[in-house]
């Protein structure tokens, strides 16, 4: 469909007496306006193939130009000697040309190919193909628990700002969100997996399975031991979607379009449900997504502390060692994580707000 | 804590030199006062203004009061615990003692009393807040500021810059960056201060340009005022309100950074902080033989500052943006 | 004929105690079935605040008393329930402003069927295409029922929300400034649209203005307020071309009369400013501006009294027998 229609105002005036429109613009220039979507997604994702070049820009340079040798970096401690070192610097490549070094990189990233990992004598590529569903499974449910919690507590509060409720809903929210992630998780692990006192150890203190069940069975053993977990990285992280949700809400609740529902005739819980919570949505929405991407490296914590066998866990590893072509490799997949939800949360967001980029 | 103490660039110097005062402002009539104590009246009155509307903000007054325990207790932890709380030679207990009344929290493994070490722990926590906050908020102020007053291609460059940086994972290029320098709490300031300056950038760059639409910026172009001029005697004292909230919330992420990274062995070992003392009761088995009384005080501590500087932070937003509609 | 509005002794505040500030202090008014009554004022006179009054749309700060019969009903002594029936059934009102009265995230044709699926019991097939027709009553096309308040330009959108308001059929429509932001070929399409609707479908108009001459063009009869008061009332033409009240002359004045060269040497416009709500003048509350003030103005209230057949004014110059109720 062209955007070509007529712009309203001036056919407008050239009406009749009363002004009446012209029949024959009709519904076009509401959808008209609508081609324009495919440009914008154009622009979003070349915005994030050129943000995702930076990435590996950095990730190749991060751990050259810093002070030190890679190659002394990944043998951190370890006594070498030269010839050691030089065959290192071969078999990495690193004799070759800064340049040429930087696009046998990038080639082989956009191949998927990260290298191989020092650790693990296994492709980075596949290590985290292997790892990634675990995390994928703790983080999806956390962040979809806590935006659903958010979200909710954020409301209510707003509706009630000021009043009792809403100082302890957002008291509580901010206290846990100062907590350290890592130290929630070592608490709830001592007292409801370890056990303390009358406490006993209801949950597993790790890991993602105990591995001898099958089917339904198997399910219900991960998601016992899923449950701490997820619970460390809600309380933690809720906080967030619901102080966004409160004063965007509180924001909308100053509009003159409330004042016109309500002289509707509308009841108050309509005029919030319906007219106040989808407007306040919109950039809480954007929020969710990019907490999304920020999870996956959030999570980097509460895997280690739980044992769960996912990414975080694996980069935790990598760094003791430190293995640096994994945590080179992982760090491109946290920040390309980042870049797929901003991106996504983009192209969703002309979706759900009609007054953005059509 | 005022406005009036923290701009390193104050509109017009503390002390009066009438000469540099009498050519910041040249005006054709002698005024009455020198504008220099005239300014200074003026930013007296507005410290007053935010002091009396910050106080009715009781999150606030209670992160202030939190601040300003922890504060004292760092600046006179020498004289609380004794400067030799680090030793592991001259520990005074046995290895971890449950809390009891000589260690009212107990010892680590080496012996030490775990109180003292919880009170010599503060000072690493509020330096690498401060500093890494300081630091970072520096950069987000120079790269905001530069931006919004120059503008065109050169803007636009650094804002897209300023863009990517905000899509990284702040905690992994943290993590990564300390993994590859040097084990030192400068590596610590350094890796939190340049990773999480974006946020601040981008606020920096709104103000200034809000604030260089005014007309009183193009009157000091007019009478000949360059861009330095424009910048640190016009713009930075009006960012500089927004500066400090970004500073007080900042500090509170930067603590908790700085947590994590010691959790994470990243930090220095030789030194003793929260995070560190974590780490240390993980690899003494505190979890799994259930010894909480290890683990918990140092988590509630960092929590602890981290909410006090979050509610200031708030509290400082709400006075200067009433409309957030923070609640009291 | 009978009085479809009748506004006895309204008043509204804003605010409690001490700090509280009147916005509309003792009115009465009374709006004929079938009739148009205009209401003109500075900003700040109270009219947006009756509007919202007349239908209890206020914040919970402001508090009421008096009387609203609206056919004979006491709008401020409604239930909820009953309320809630009342509004936009019983009177509807076209708010000044329409990007930012209608929703913008919601389709205007979904928009105008709301209220119609609410008081009318419609079905969802039904209300669209009620919605569809309304659109073309006000001279838009049925096809704009898809489109987004965004896509419609300022007059659209004001068309938009007469055919909201006129959805359930009202024997009211408050118009609030309904022309206001736009441009003055609009501004003369809107008011013409207004009048022949409410003409057609015998509903009764009450518009709310700055603007005399529109007013005066428009309605039957002309209320003029001044500091939350009538100080003059009567009918449109006579009051626009000699008003009694010195704040009536001033305010017809300020608008130019075309073909009338005295027009245009006679002084124009007020001095001074309208009075703040919250600290009012003594005495007559226009008597600071007024051109033919007395010595007893700045101490005497002045009640609206009947200077001629169907008008009335609040002046002391006006020789009438004062009204055997006075007012406050």
């Amino acid at each position: 469909m062209s955007g070509a229609s007529t712009p309203g105002v001036v056919r407008e005036a050239a009406g009749g007496p009363l002004g009446t429109e012209p029949s024959g613009r009709t519904a076009r220039a509401a959808s008209g306006t609508r081609a324009a979507y495919p440009l914008y997604v154009a622009g979003k994702l070349g915005g994030a193939a050129v943000s995702l070049f930076a990435v590996l820009v950095t990730s190749f340079f991060l751990f050259r130009i810093l002070p030190g040798d890679p190659v002394k970096a990944m043998t951190h401690g370890t006594p070498t000697t030269a010839e050691q070192l030089a065959t290192l610097r071969r078999q990495f490549g690193l004799d070759l040309p800064v340049w040429q070094q930087f696009t046998d990189y990038c080639a082989k990233a956009l191949t998927g190919d990260l290298g191989m990992s020092y650790q693990f004598h296994a492709p980075v590529g596949e290590l985290i193909a292997e790892k990634l569903p675990a995390t994928l499974l703790l983080t999806g449910v956390a962040v979809l628990i806590y935006s659903t919690l958010g979200l909710w507590l954020g409301t209510r509060s707003a509706w009630r700002n000021g009043s009792l409720g809403d100082r302890l809903n957002t008291g509580v929210a901010l206290t846990l969100w100062s907590v350290p992630a890592f130290w929630l998780g070592l608490l709830l692990i001592i007292f409801f997996a370890v056990g303390i006192g009358p406490i006993p150890g209801m949950f597993p203190t790790g890991g993602m399975s105990s591995g001898d069940s099958t089917g339904f069975g198997q399910v219900l053993d991960v998601a016992h031991h899923m449950v701490l977990p997820v619970i460390t990285l809600v309380a933690v992280g809720y906080a967030q979607t619901l102080l966004v949700m409160r004063s965007s809400l509180l924001d909308e609740m100053g509009g003159d379009y409330l004042t016109t529902a309500r002289a509707k005739g509308l009841r108050d819980d309509l005029v919030r449900r319906r007219h106040a919570v989808p407007n306040a949505l919109l950039p809480t929405v954007t929020m969710v997504f990019i907490n999304l991407g920020h999870v996956a490296a959030g999570s980097i914590l509460v895997e280690t502390v739980f044992s769960w066998p996912g990414l975080g866990g694996l980069f935790y590893q990598a760094l003791s060692v430190p293995d640096l072509p994994l945590v080179q490799g992982l760090f491109v997949v946290f920040a390309g994580a980042m870049i797929l939800m901003n991106l996504l949360a983009d192209l969703l967001y002309p979706l759900l707000d009609p007054r953005v980029g059509r | 804590m005022t406005l009036e103490k923290t701009p390193p660039t104050p509109p017009t110097p503390p002390t009066p030199p009438t000469a540099s005062a009498a050519a910041a402002a040249p005006s054709a009539a002698p005024p009455p006062q020198s504008a220099a104590a005239l300014a200074r009246a003026r930013r007296r009155a507005s410290a007053v203004r935010f002091w009396r509307r910050y106080r009715t903000h009781r999150g606030g007054l209670f992160g202030l009061a939190g601040l300003s325990l922890i504060a004292l207790m760092a600046l006179f932890a020498p004289l609380l615990v004794g400067s030799d709380v680090q030793s592991v030679t001259a520990a005074p207990g046995t290895a971890l003692e449950a809390p009891s009344a000589r260690f009212p929290l107990g010892t680590d493994q080496f012996g030490r009393s775990l109180l003292s070490l919880l009170v010599w722990g503060s000072r690493v926590s509020l330096t690498v807040g401060l500093l890494a906050a300081g630091l970072s908020v520096a950069i987000g102020t120079l790269v905001g500021i530069v931006a919004g007053h120059y503008g065109g291609w050169f803007a636009t460059v650094i804002m897209r810059v300023t863009d990517w940086f905000l899509v990284m994972p702040t905690l992994v290029l943290a993590i990564v960056l300390a993994t590859v320098m040097s084990r030192s709490i400068w590596t610590v300031i350094l890796a939190i201060g340049v990773t999480s300056w974006p946020t601040t950038a981008r606020l920096v760059r709104a103000q200034t340009i809000a604030v260089e639409s005014r007309p009183y910026i193009e009157r000091a172009r007019a009478l000949g005022g360059g861009h330095r001029h424009v910048m640190t005697r016009h713009v930075l004292p009006n960012v500089m309100p927004l500066v400090l909230a970004q500073t007080t919330l900042g500090i509170s992420a930067a603590i908790l950074t700085e947590a994590t990274l010691a959790f994470l062995g990243l930090g220095d070992p030789i030194i003793v902080s929260w995070g560190g003392m974590l780490q240390d009761a993980r690899e003494a088995g505190a979890v799994s033989s259930g010894h909480w009384w290890y683990l918990a005080p140092p988590g509630i501590a960092i929590a602890f500052v981290a909410l006090a500087f979050t509610l200031c932070g708030r509290a400082v937003e709400s006075v200067l943006n009433p409309k957030l509609g923070v609640s009291r | 004929m009978s009085a479809l509005l009748e506004i006895r002794d309204l008043r509204v505040t804003y605010g409690f105690g001490p700090s509280a500030v009147p916005a509309v202090r003792g009115l009465d008014l009374t709006l004929e079935s079938g009739s148009k009554l205009g209401i003109a004022g500075e900003s700040g006179c109270g009219k947006s605040t009756l509007a919202l009054a007349l239908l209890r749309l206020l914040p919970p700060t402001a508090t009421l008393s008096g009387q609203i019969l609206l056919d004979g009903e006491d709008v401020l002594a409604m239930k909820w329930g009953r309320l809630r029936a009342v509004r936009w059934a019983g009177a509807s009102i076209v708010f000044q402003g329409a990007m930012h009265s209608l929703n913008a995230v919601h389709r205007v044709g979904d928009q105008i069927a709301e209220p119609v699926l609410l008081h009318g019991h419609a079905t969802p097939a039904a209300a669209r295409r009620r919605a569809a027709g309304l659109l073309e009553q006000v001279g838009l096309s049925a096809a704009r029922v898809d489109a987004y308040p965004h896509e419609l330009s300022g007059g659209q959108r004001q068309r938009v929300m007469i055919a909201m308001a006129l959805a359930c059929g009202p024997r009211l429509i408050v118009a609030d400034e309904p022309t206001t932001a736009l441009d003055v070929m609009i501004q003369a399409q809107i008011l013409r649209l207004i009048e022949q609707l409410v003409a057609d479908q015998d509903i009764s108009l009450l518009m709310i203005s700055h603007d005399l001459a529109v007013l005066a063009d428009t309605c039957d009869r002309l209320a003029v307020m001044y500091a939350g008061r009538v100080v003059e009332e009567g009918p449109a033409r006579a009051v626009y071309d000699a008003a009694l009240h010195p704040y009536g002359r001033a305010l017809s004045a300020a608008f130019p009369r075309i073909g009338d060269p005295a027009s245009r040497r006679a002084p124009r416009g007020l001095p001074g400013d309208p009075p703040d709500p919250s600290a009012l003048p003594s005495g007559c509350t226009f008597h600071p501006r007024c051109p033919v003030a007395l010595d007893l103005c700045a101490e005497q209230d002045q009640a609206l009294r009947d200077a001629a057949p169907g008008r009335r004014a609040a002046c002391v110059r006006i020789d009438a027998p004062v009204p055997a109720e006075p007012l406050s």
